[in-house]
């Protein structure tokens, strides 16, 4: 896969998420990790890199073709990905079941027992088989984030995009859905990653973008960016990160 | 434990209505009122039929103020600005203004030009845009309590606006606007009472007419609150239940 932003600039009142940002990975670039102190404009390029958010200005262009800047076709780019959010953000009023059949059946057109049927494999596969039929109340804050995950995956994206998907959870927890996510990896499944978990984008990612002040300061492959970051922002930030770990 | 709970309930129930009607019963031995029930027994008839009324108007606007104060609600949040000014003027000036105005101007002017000649039908919308207005605020309210967050997580799966809507939105928006919605059917119930002006013979205007045919000053009115309390009452403990059945934690 490969991802570019050409100048991308997405405002919140006042506030700059990100000005003119600009990079792009090679084609070979499978899991990219989007890395940077808080505050920096990961989630918001996240978002706007899967067609979730329109930028102000400025063209994102996935594997050679510009992302539609019209609210309805972008709706249309939308469909082929799958996001999962710090928050969970699981419907309350539907169970773990539901949560994943409803999109299917509404958003893709699949039949009701097909999606039942791929909605249990997938929740059987993250482990939840026992807890399908439970309100995400129900559920810890682990097991919500992997039925946000099976959510995600059920109608195969081309992408699936994390934000900080670990952030609210305990170290147990944040275990097991890293484990997931790496089986994910592992398996061929495209993934841009939003996170502080730099361990765990080391063992992960094969490309980094690194974001401060809405800018992109640096983007190379995993590999150079942990062993020789160029910028001394990132240079900084790995240090900050790794003085506890 | 849901044995000593209702039996402990039950008891001070039974014993607060107890005290209740004894404080009732001192207070009309009191002032020595005479009653006499027995002359209004011929107007028995009268009395349903008034009930009737009031019940059927009720009804209709009841349908009609919940379809309508949807509506509303819908074009306030529009990203159509006309559509939004005008949903929410009409919101404010029926809000703002008496039921009466609204009657006898709608009934004499408004429904004269147009033709309509029925009290029935033009009381029942008159009521049901009245009430409304004031759902219209209740269901804004619960729409836009439900956080920014699980608009992101529709439209991150795919939805439109109104699949959102329709599957995330409302489901999680009627449990908040229960209880609300609840307060202003039953206070729609006894605003009926209000239709009399347009001459529409409506429960209180029965009662009125039978205290003044049979002579007598109160009598009417027991039954009166009696017959409005046997709609209202069951009516909130509906919605307690169905609060109940949507009842789940966030």
């Amino acid at each position: 896969m490969r991802l570019e932003t050409r100048q991308v600039t997405k405002r919140y009142g006042k506030f700059m998420a990100l000005n003119e940002a600009s990079f792009q990975t090679t084609t070979e670039a499978r899991v990219v990790a989007l890395l940077g102190p808080s505050g920096g404009g990961k989630s918001t390029l996240l978002r706007v890199l899967g067609g979730l958010l329109l930028p102000e200005g400025g063209e994102v262009v996935v594997d050679g073709e510009p992302l539609p800047h019209d609210p309805d076709q972008a709706l249309v780019t939308l469909r082929r990905n799958g996001f999962v959010f710090q928050g969970y953000n699981l419907f309350p009023h539907l169970s773990a079941l539901q949560n994943i059949v409803l999109p299917l059946q509404e958003v893709h057109g699949m039949k009701a027992a097909d999606a039942r049927a791929r909605a249990v494999e997938l929740l059987t596969r993250l482990g939840l088989a026992d807890h399908q039929h439970k309100r995400p109340a129900e559920l810890s804050g682990g097991q919500q984030q992997r039925a946000a995950i099976a959510r995600a995956l059920a109608p195969r994206p081309a992408l699936l995009l994390l934000d900080e998907p670990t952030s609210a959870l305990d170290p147990v927890m944040t275990g097991e859905v890293l484990d997931v996510i790496r089986e994910l990896a592992e398996g061929g499944q495209q993934i841009v990653l939003a996170t502080h978990e730099i361990s765990f984008a080391k063992k992960v990612a094969d490309w980094v973008v690194f974001l401060a002040h809405g800018k992109v300061e640096e983007s190379c492959s995993a590999e150079q960016f942990f062993t020789q970051p160029a910028s001394p922002l990132a240079r900084e930030y790995l240090d900050g990160l790794s003085r506890y770990r | 434990m849901p044995g000593p709970t209702t039996s402990s309930r039950l008891l001070w129930s039974v014993l607060l209505l107890a005290v209740v009607s004894l404080a009732l019963y001192g207070t009309f031995a009191t002032v020595h009122y005479s009653w006499h029930w027995s002359a209004l027994w011929p107007y028995r008839t009268q009395f349903v039929w008034g009930w009737l009324t009031s019940m059927g108007i009720s009804l209709g606007a009841m349908v009609l103020s919940v379809l309508l104060g949807f509506a509303l609600m819908l074009g306030r949040r529009s990203p159509w600005e006309p559509v939004r000014l005008f949903s929410s003027g009409t919101v404010e000036i029926v809000r703002g203004s008496p039921l009466l105005v609204q009657l006898l101007i709608g009934y004499y002017i408004v429904a004269t030009a147009l033709h309509v000649n029925s009290p029935m039908v033009v009381g029942t919308v008159l009521l049901g845009i009245f009430e409304a207005a004031y759902l219209a605020e209740i269901f804004r309210g619960a729409v836009e309590s439900i956080g920014a967050s699980q608009w992101e997580a529709a439209r991150a799966v795919g939805f439109n606006t109104s699949q959102t809507y329709r599957h995330v939105i409302i489901p999680q928006a009627v449990r908040r606007a229960l209880p609300g919605t609840t307060g202003e059917l039953v206070s729609l119930i006894k605003s009926s009472s209000l239709l009399s002006v347009i001459g529409i013979e409506e429960l209180v205007q029965k009662v009125r007419v039978m205290n003044s045919a049979s002579f007598t000053a109160l009598e009417g009115y027991l039954p009166l609150a009696v017959a409005y309390l046997i709609v209202t009452l069951p009516l909130s403990w509906w919605a307690r239940r169905l609060e109940r059945r949507f009842a789940y934690e966030t």
